[in-house]
């Protein structure tokens, strides 16, 4: 078999090295009763050719975003990410090397996570995040977690604008932990008010922006409501390209931010793997879960980079640690980093204004469409259309017309009474050909 | 003044109603180079037993029990910029809190040096 | 201060060969400055036009502030990440003997397959109808991590190891409020030997943790498990092969007793390598089992993640199962995302389906080896961590005397007392002659535990030169000779680093220096 190095002749002979008769004399202790006494009921191996004949097959029955009008968003985003990003990810020695345990040796790794600590502070406009946690959603979570701790309170508001994926996240592990916690309802407009809701039992508000709606929220008067009973404000994001032109959550106040770096250096894949962003205020730094990475130096007197603060996590503190998280995003915060890179300050701003421009031109062209309305003031790459008609069939009848025309939003908030909305995302992928492709579908489906 | 420890390596140095607690040595030569202790705020009421503080190095962390009960009334706000003091000088300038004993009589359960380097000894 | 913002961090090089160039680069290895020292923030490696003037729908939400990124051009970038690259070890270099955590070899057809763009280009919330291929991927990969471990169902959501011991406890926990015991059972019992994540992940679904102790052989005995079961026992956490890298042979007796008492079975599957093919976990009575893809299955390590942690499950906990999950009907696959749909579900444990990324390469790695490589890559891991043992066992003295162990052997540090020398020292020294250390310090049972888990990847050749060079240092420090220990690691692209200074005084990102 390919990737087996030993042949019979190597197994023999260490066999014997080892004095023993043969391989099933090494597994004596599993239970007679319990062996297999022959191969499982599962297929024979496969050559290269077949398996990429067999994968190749159940990849052509899915519809590749890039082969057709794509406007799909809701908390994850198509953009286009570099030929050299991913070319520097299969690196053999960023892709097959583990977590730096052993700096001495792995100052590769090391340094890029902490470039792209310093990377994730400075577009939140935090003062420090760590070296990423699996996602946005598991992130908010442990930011929620972490404010818990902080105000020693156990009750998190979540905002009716915040992703429904991530509020359900956040309402599991509340309940297995019995903590208590107040989701308000879909704020379609934005328009939701926290004074009366913060009280002296709330830990945090956990405040999306821009909201699941697509809207705009300026954070600062949450921020200012929180810290006035004592809790804390936990500022989220599923866009990390609204960064370069959306006003960051460390420049309205925020105490903790959890954010979906997908969007940078990381294709769609399904859902997964995505890449968590956490930042938070250095005073706050000794709760803050997942790894980090802080500079030092060498007995040569180099300086050079090491997991530090690491007694807060789980190998050390075990039941009392910060978090149970044991990996960080690795390979997709690497990806997330160099994208990061080669954009820089310039054309991060360039890329997230002509996101911002191709939704404006969404929204023209979707305002001359009949039965259709765009509900928001504010957005920054995506928007609500509200329609005269069942969203899941129209955007289903766009689907069979080849034009992938945005989320119902009754797909995550199915019930409520939401099921006549879409979510609609325009990124720099878009071109003037796709946008009239979408007007086209959603005519044709709605008169359908 | 006496100084009595406990088995799990912390000691109290009692003089008039009084008890400053911190490591022994052999506690901080364990941990290793300490890089962070986190102190009880003042004020705090502790049953002997009690987790009083936790006490971090670069490999580990362990908790520091309270020796003795009582009210916390003074901590050692040196550590925060010097943890260091810590593995320097565990029973002098790295001492962690000064407790006001509720009950005098809890010391007499704890072990005298002598007993303690036996334990020490026994233990090794 | 001036050389170093300009050419990098090695000016300040005392001694080795660095410091007898002018750039501190020693031939192939370079130096390289951090992208905050090197780049400019108005340089970018990416071309992107202007777009023509509209409206902007922002309010008065714009961005002021730039957030302080330099760019580099592409050639720039490129040069970079290829020198902090090489400043890496990897599995593609060298055998990477880390007990625990599984390096084995990562197949490039794995990546391959992953970036096909009908799996890489596929939003999570397309129409169903139209990833229909993506969801039979899942099925399948499903389908043969049942067969594979011989449980029921399988929630694949979890984005990591301890994300799915965090959903198996959660389901144990559902279970258990479903039968109204949740007010009572509320411990969980876990060996002194489990990894970090057990009990942490306990915490995270309410419980607390009763620890158990183990027989001097690292094995659980069943009479300490009945002992500490009660009514207030909602599971045992057990890893098998446990973390010492043995079989825990009571386990279908410990099982029993654990069911008996009205509780539940978790099982670390961290060390699934040394099975697979061999014996399968719902045969001993496991309720739930995480499975690491990024070990077992080959997926890559990255540096520290991604990893995906999918939960095997028997047909108690089945309908206790996260959202989404997949159901097959006539119309094709169909992902049920809402409690709605699944009432007994505990709900959903983060955002979409899964770490579809690591699906395809994991099912890439196991249609590659079917069922008879599969069973070959465990007696391969197993036959190569023994075949260590035997060749160091009389330098090296272990915790269990001369027994065989499973995919990975256990040394302690009571050989090297005599010397003054510790594990760490070794680990250190093991870097010099090329290879990464091995696990040191876990688990914490074992005293200086050193933990070398090789396996199936490795060739005899290799495994000789690994031996070899183990025998040579451990003769050397037995001598006395601590030249080769004391600081190392002499040639490593650093030399030991200040882990005090970092914890002490954290530098966590740049920061401009003052003028």
């Amino acid at each position: 078999m390919r990737y087996l190095p030993l042949s019979d002749v190597d197994r023999a002979d260490m066999l014997a090295c080892i004095g023993v008769s043969g391989i099933d004399a090494l597994f004596a202790d599993i239970p007679r009763a319990k062996r297999l006494e022959c191969d499982l009921d599962l297929p024979a191996r496969k050559t290269e050719m077949e398996v990429e004949r067999m994968l190749s097959l159940l990849a052509a029955k899915n519809v590749a975003a890039g082969a057709v009008p794509f406007f799909v968003g809701a908390g994850a985003y198509k953009h286009h990410v570099p030929a050299s990003v991913d070319h520097l990810i299969q690196r053999s020695e960023f892709l097959t090397s583990y977590t730096p345990y052993q700096p001495e040796i792995a100052q590769g790794t090391l340094q890029t996570i902490f470039e792209f600590q310093t990377q994730v502070a400075g577009l939140t406009a935090m003062d420090v995040a760590n070296a990423s946690m699996y996602d946005g959603s598991t992130a908010t979570v442990e930011a929620v977690a972490m404010a818990h701790r902080l105000t020693k309170r156990r009750k998190a508001i979540l905002s009716g604008g915040l992703h429904p994926h991530y509020a359900e996240a956040v309402r599991t592990y509340a309940e297995m932990a019995g903590d208590d916690f107040l989701v308000l309802s879909p704020d379609i407009l934005g328009a939701e008010t926290f004074d009366t809701l913060v009280d002296a039992d709330t830990s945090c508000a956990v405040v999306q922006n821009p909201d699941f709606f697509g809207n705009l929220r300026d954070l600062s008067d949450v921020a200012a409501i929180c810290m006035a009973k004592g809790a804390l404000l936990v500022a989220v994001f599923t866009e990390a390209v609204s960064l370069g032109l959306v006003k960051p959550p460390g420049a309205m106040g925020a105490d903790i931010v959890a954010g979906e770096g997908q969007s940078i250096g990381n294709r769609l894949n399904f859902g997964g793997p995505y890449v968590g962003l956490f930042a938070t205020k250095s005073k706050y730094l000794r709760q803050m879960p997942g790894r980090l990475c802080g500079e030092t130096v060498d007995a040569s007197g180099r300086r050079g980079f090491v997991l530090t603060l690491s007694t807060r996590e789980q190998h050390i503190r075990r039941d009392k640690a910060t978090s149970n998280i044991c990996t960080n995003s690795g390979l997709a915060s690497l990806a997330f980093s160099i994208h990061l890179t080669l954009l820089g300050d310039a054309g991060l701003r360039r890329l997230a204004r002509i996101n911002h421009a191709n939704a404006v031109a969404l929204a023209d062209r979707i305002a001359a469409v009949k039965g259709v309305k765009v509900l928001n003031e504010t957005f920054f790459n995506e928007f609500t259309i509200k329609i005269a008609g069942d969203a899941a069939e129209v955007v289903q009848r766009m689907a069979e017309k080849g034009v992938l025309g945005g989320v119902p939003v009754s797909r995550l908030l199915p019930g409520k009474g939401l099921d006549d909305l879409i979510l609609a995302a325009s990124t720099e992928v878009n071109t003037d050909a796709d946008r009239a492709a979408f007007a086209e579908a959603l005519q044709g489906a709605l008169s359908c | 003044m006496t100084t009595r420890y406990t088995k799990s390596h912390e000691y109290v140095r009692v003089e008039g109603g009084m008890g400053v607690v911190g490591i022994t040595d052999h506690a901080q030569t364990q941990l290793g180079d300490v890089v962070f202790v986190e102190l009880p705020p003042i004020g705090q009421r502790l049953s002997k037993g009690d987790e009083a503080a936790t006490v971090e190095s670069v490999k580990a962390a362990a908790e520091v029990s309270a020796p003795v009960s009582g009210t916390v009334v003074e901590i050692n706000g040196a550590l925060a910029d010097s943890p260091g003091l810590v593995n320097q000088d565990p029973t002098g300038r790295g001492w962690f809190l000064k407790i006001e004993l509720s009950d005098a009589a809890e010391v007499d359960s704890l072990m005298d040096e002598d007993a303690y380097r036996a334990f020490l000894q026994a233990a090794s | 201060m001036l050389m170093r913002q300009t050419f990098g961090p090695q000016a300040a090089e005392t001694e080795g060969p660095g410091a007898k160039t002018f750039t501190g680069n020693r031939g192939l290895e370079i130096e390289e400055g951090l992208i905050f020292e090197t780049g400019r923030s108005e340089i970018s490696g990416v071309d992107l036009d202007e777009p023509l003037p509209f409206k902007h729908r922002l309010g008065a939400l714009e961005r002021q502030e730039p957030a302080g990124l330099p760019g580099l051009s592409e050639p720039e970038t490129m040069r970079h990440y290829v020198r902090l690259s090489r400043q890496n070890y990897a599995i593609d270099a060298g055998i990477y003997p880390l007990g625990s955590c599984t390096m084995k070899h990562n197949p490039r057809l794995n990546e391959a397959m992953a970036r096909l763009p009908g799996f890489a280009d596929i939003h999570p919330l397309q129409p169903q109808s139209t990833v229909q291929g993506a969801l039979e991927l899942i099925a399948e990969l499903a389908r043969w991590l049942m067969v594979m471990t011989g449980m029921d169902a399988v929630a694949m959501s979890p984005r990591a190891g301890a994300h799915g011991e965090a959903c198996g406890m959660m389901a144990i926990k559902a279970a258990i409020a479903a039968k109204g015991e949740g007010e009572t059972r509320k411990i969980v019992l876990v060996p002194e030997s489990a990894h970090g994540t057990n009990p942490a992940s306990a915490a995270c679904a309410g419980f607390a943790v009763r620890p158990v102790p183990a027989r001097a052989d690292s094995t659980l005995d069943p009479a300490e498990v009945k002992r500490r079961l009660g009514p207030d026992v909602a599971a045992i956490m057990l890893t098998n092969p446990n973390t010492c890298g043995l079989f825990e042979k009571d386990v279908v007796a410990i099982a029993a007793l654990v069911h008996e008492a009205g509780a539940y079975f978790y099982c670390d599957g961290a060390n699934f390598n040394a099975i697979m093919g061999k014996t399968r976990p719902g045969d001993l009575g496991v309720d739930a089992m995480h499975i690491n893809l990024h070990k077992t299955f080959s997926t890559p390590h990255g540096g520290g993640g991604p990893g995906a942690g999918p939960v095997v499950l028997s047909s108690k906990l089945a309908p206790f199962a996260p959202v989404p999950f997949l159901r097959r009907g006539e119309n094709g696959f169909h992902l049920v995302e809402h409690k709605s749909e699944a009432p007994d579900s505990f709900g959903r444990i983060a955002a979409f389906h899964g770490q579809m990324g690591m699906f395809v390469r994991a099912f890439a790695y196991m249609l590659s080896h079917g069922a008879g490589g599969l069973r070959q890559a465990a007696e391969d891991a197993v036959l190569n961590a023994n075949y260590i043992r035997a060749s160091l066992k009389d330098l090296m003295s272990g915790p269990f005397g001369d027994r065989p162990c499973m995919h990975e052997v256990l040394f302690d540090e009571t050989w090297l007392k005599p010397t003054g020398l510790t594990a760490f020292d070794f680990a250190k020294a093991m870097i010099d002659e090329g290879f990464h250390p091995m696990t040191i310090y876990f688990p914490l049972v074992a005293h200086g535990a050193m933990l070398i888990e090789p396996t199936e990847s490795e060739s005899k050749a290799s495994l000789d030169l690994f031996v070899a060079a183990l025998r040579d240092l451990a003769l050397a420090a037995t001598r006395g000779d601590i030249e080769r220990f004391a600081g190392a690691p002499h040639y490593a692209p650093r030399r030991r680093l200040d882990e005090t200074r970092a914890a002490r005084n954290p530098v966590l990102k740049w920061t401009k220096p003052a003028a």
